[in-house]
């Protein structure tokens, strides 16, 4: 009498695994705003990797000799010059930021409220300086005559790629830090106490996403 | 913890109190529904109009002075895209994703309502951009609504200088909104459905807004990146899009960029934008015809799978829209393939709207009659479709009438038959009101009719080579001046079709006035926002308990029962038990 849908009892093979995963009222054992943020980071990697596709076409497209990253992104240090010396620095304090991000989620779900406050502040600042360095590399960049429409050594296309997706992701770990800060405010201040503190980790599960999507993005600029 | 706010929830929802929290600022995804479906019917206006135009134009070339080539081109361009994003879009997804996904899998309201009300204002804003380029100097763009580059962009096209930059914004900001409703829509079916809602009991409907949402969140990031790209090679100057070009006699400063990542790019957001539209249509007519029909859908099962592999599938066909542009032709192979796969489930569905038909109780309300309707111009241009997903039979008709017949039976006039079907359908809810039942059959067999005597002799001009988004003809004889007396004959038959529609709005407005007042349920439906303690439903939906789900949506004609439907929420104990005692006891 009621239909065919709930036949779960007879059900076998493939159709028993469908009416157990269709059947909870809740798909996924988690939160609405823990999915609603896996949800979006899915939405966001399209853009990025659509993003770093665009640039391998132009790359393959451009009629002019693509630069040399050693070379561009050469720093003088003490009178050696090292390549990649900055990237080095600003990729690894981005990987250290989500090493303090994930130390802060633990502390949080431990109610050990003010340490996951202090290290929530840390990971914004680690965050903070990468920002700052990479407006510092742009400047040198842009000191060397690389724009987005022209590029003195070579490929004018470099420049644009750079500047486009560098600075869409320093536009997210900008909002990340910013969001960071916000949450670590209101986490202090005492506003999740009665919910629990499940939101540094949703904002935790942002600012990995950014650090990864940093990992690609200096693996195809810098190493290829 | 909102984790908590699911599960039997008992507390009754105050309604807020002022004006403007009520109608203006508010929260509740009933209100936000409507304010997106009347900015999206608003706006779709504007491209019934603008169509009009363009017909005039080619029905009586020359004969309308206001209508220069530039203009029409900016017509051609402006319909399209208001018509396949800030209407169809918007009104599906933003206007009955809005109000039916809470209602219908028994919820308050969306998990986010403040986030669903930045929506619609960012939706607003995204259209208020978009009409600002016609206030603009050199007017919107004209590129045609696919904005291929490079002649989007340069001069010589209209709207190069400013129309085509408030496009791409306008476009932006409509994506930005759209992720916002969109990830409301995804985390409320999934999450807040209510207790015995599950997954394969949600009705039809909510199984296509669904499918057809993620889509959406995971196209529409390639049309947010190829726009930031063009803005970026027109405001600044790269050349992400744009070859070595010698425009004028003159040598621009562009050089090395990809034309083609464009068209990749685009119809990878392009193809399955074509299901965002489709399967929220799918599921609502799936729906309708089982309602009036008085019979369960045919296959539930198989209806939900092939909603799911056309909304997969439709990631792998893109490039069938660029068999002219110059491709590898394995990739032609590919795609052609993949393209006549998705014909598989597409088929499928159909079968089964019309098995759901058959030995039905038909009743023909004019809801049915949209929904009937719909059937048959959706064959049409899923044949046709099945032509030119063929690469040798696509590049004869590449961008000839046949194309435009093609695509506004499939996915112009389908989809909105449904979208009319539904408003009639489900207007008694939403206001209270019945829709005048006579002025609603003139408008169905004045729509129905009417396109079919717009579109199917398109592919008849198609077939003579008479080549699409062309403003004038001249010096083309192998296409015979019959051609031009069809020409005509489309464009009488299309104004009919836009005062058709004029009959429907005045038919909104009139019902809404002075209509007969609707009881609850008055098409006899299962479903549960049919259920709801008030009609229209008030803040928070169902009461102070919400509905528990014992059932699936198509308990039509059940043999033994005492009414031809039981609604969802009753529990076999009250149905057994015959008659209106055990209706009352569950609260009927």
């Amino acid at each position: 009498m009621s239909g065919q849908s709930d036949s779960a009892a007879e059900a076998k093979g493939w159709h028993s695994v469908v009416d157990d995963w269709a059947a909870d009222q809740r798909t996924f054992r988690v939160s609405w705003g823990k999915l609603m943020m896996w949800i979006f980071l899915l939405g966001d990697t399209f853009i990025f990797s659509i993003f770093l596709l665009s640039y391998m076409t132009v790359r393959l497209s451009a009629t002019d000799a693509w630069p040399n990253a050693s070379q561009v992104f050469e720093l003088v240090v003490f009178g050696q010059t090292v390549p990649l010396f900055l990237i080095a620095i600003m990729t690894f304090i981005l990987i250290t930021s989500s090493g303090t991000m994930a130390i802060a989620v633990s502390f949080a779900y431990r109610k050990q409220k003010q340490l996951a406050v202090y290290l929530m502040l840390a990971t914004a600042v680690l965050g903070a300086s990468f920002v700052a360095m990479q407006a510092f590399e742009w400047s040198k960049l842009i000191a060397d005559g690389v724009r987005p429409w022209v590029n003195p050594m070579g490929a004018a296309q470099f420049g644009a790629a750079f500047f486009m997706i560098t600075g869409f992701h320093g536009l997210h770990v900008s909002a990340g830090v910013i969001y960071l800060l916000i949450v670590a405010r209101k986490l202090a201040r005492g506003d999740y106490d009665q919910r629990g503190y499940e939101i540094v980790e949703i904002s935790g599960l942002y600012w990995h996403f950014v650090d990864l999507v940093w990992v690609f993005i200096f693996a195809f600029f810098y190493l290829w | 913890m909102t984790m908590s706010a699911g599960y039997g929830d008992t507390q009754q929802h105050d309604g807020p109190g002022s004006f403007w929290t009520r109608y203006v600022w508010s929260q509740d995804h009933k209100v936000i529904a409507i304010q997106y479906s009347l900015t999206a019917i608003f706006v779709g206006l504007v491209a019934l109009v603008l169509s009009a135009l363009m017909r005039l134009q080619l029905g009586f070339p020359g004969q309308f002075s206001f209508i220069d080539s530039t203009h029409y081109l900016q017509f051609v361009t402006m319909h399209g895209m208001i018509m396949v994003v800030y209407l169809l879009t918007a009104l599906l997804l933003g206007g009955f994703g809005n109000y039916l996904i809470p209602l219908m899998v028994g919820a308050r309201d969306m998990v986010f309502p403040f986030l669903n009300m930045l929506s619609y204002w960012t939706y607003l804003l995204s259209v208020l951009v978009l009409l600002a380029s016609f206030f603009v100097p050199g007017g919107p763009t004209g590129a045609g609504w696919t904005l291929y580059p490079p002649q989007a962009i340069l001069p010589g096209t209209p709207g190069s200088e400013a129309g085509i930059l408030l496009m791409l914004i306008s476009l932006a900001i409509f994506i930005v909104a759209f992720t916002m409703g969109g990830l409301n829509y995804v985390c409320t079916v999934l999450q807040a459905r209510t207790r015995g809602m599950t997954l394969m009991r949600m009705p039809l409907t909510v199984w296509g807004i669904f499918v057809a949402t993620i889509l959406g969140l995971l196209a529409f990031p390639a049309l947010l990146v190829s726009a930031v790209m063009m803005f970026l090679d027109k405001t600044v100057g790269t050349s992400f899009f744009m070859p070595v070009i010698i425009s004028l006699g003159e040598q621009l400063d562009y050089g090395g960029g990809s034309p083609i990542l464009f068209q990749h790019l685009f119809w990878f957001f392009g193809h399955p934008e074509v299901y965002i539209v489709a399967l929220p249509a799918f599921g609502i007519v799936s729906d309708i015809l089982a309602t009036h029909a008085r019979k369960n859908i045919f296959g539930y099962r198989m209806m939900v799978w092939a909603i799911v592999a056309i909304g997969g599938l439709s990631f792998v066909v893109w490039a069938h829209h660029m068999y002219v542009s110059g491709m590898n032709p394995y990739f032609g192979f590919f795609f052609a393939t993949t393209t006549l796969i998705i014909a598989v489930p597409t088929a499928l569905k159909v079968y089964n709207w019309v098995l759901t038909l058959w030995q039905g109780n038909i009743h023909l309300t004019v809801p049915m009659l949209f929904a009937i309707g719909f059937i048959f111009t959706f064959v049409h241009g899923g044949l046709t479709g099945l032509f030119l997903g063929n690469v040798v039979v696509d590049l004869p008709l590449s961008d000839t009438y046949f194309v435009v017949g093609h695509f506004h039976m499939v996915m112009g006039v389908s989809p909105v038959m449904v979208l009319f079907a539904a408003i009639y359908h489900w207007f008694p809810k939403v206001s209270g009101k019945l829709l005048h039942d006579g002025l609603g059959k003139l408008h169905f067999w004045g729509t129905f009719i009417g396109t079919y005597l717009v579109f199917l002799p398109m592919h008849y001009l198609g077939f003579l080579g008479v080549p699409r988004r062309y403003y004038a003809m001249a010096g083309t004889d192998f296409i015979p001046a019959s051609a031009q007396s069809l020409n005509s004959s489309i464009t009488v038959a299309a104004l009919v079709v836009a005062l058709m529609q004029l009959l429907f709005i005045a038919n909104l407005i009139i019902s809404l006035r002075w209509g007969k007042a609707a009881s609850a349920n008055p098409w006899h439906a299962t479903t549960l926002e049919w259920q709801t303690p008030q009609t229209p439903p008030a803040h928070g939906n169902f009461g102070p308990q919400l509905p528990t789900v014992y059932r699936w949506a198509y308990d039509y004609s059940v043999p033994g029962a005492r009414d031809d439907f039981i609604p969802q929420h009753l529990p076999d104990s009250a149905v057994a038990v015959d008659d209106a005692q055990a209706y009352a006891k569950a609260g009927k």
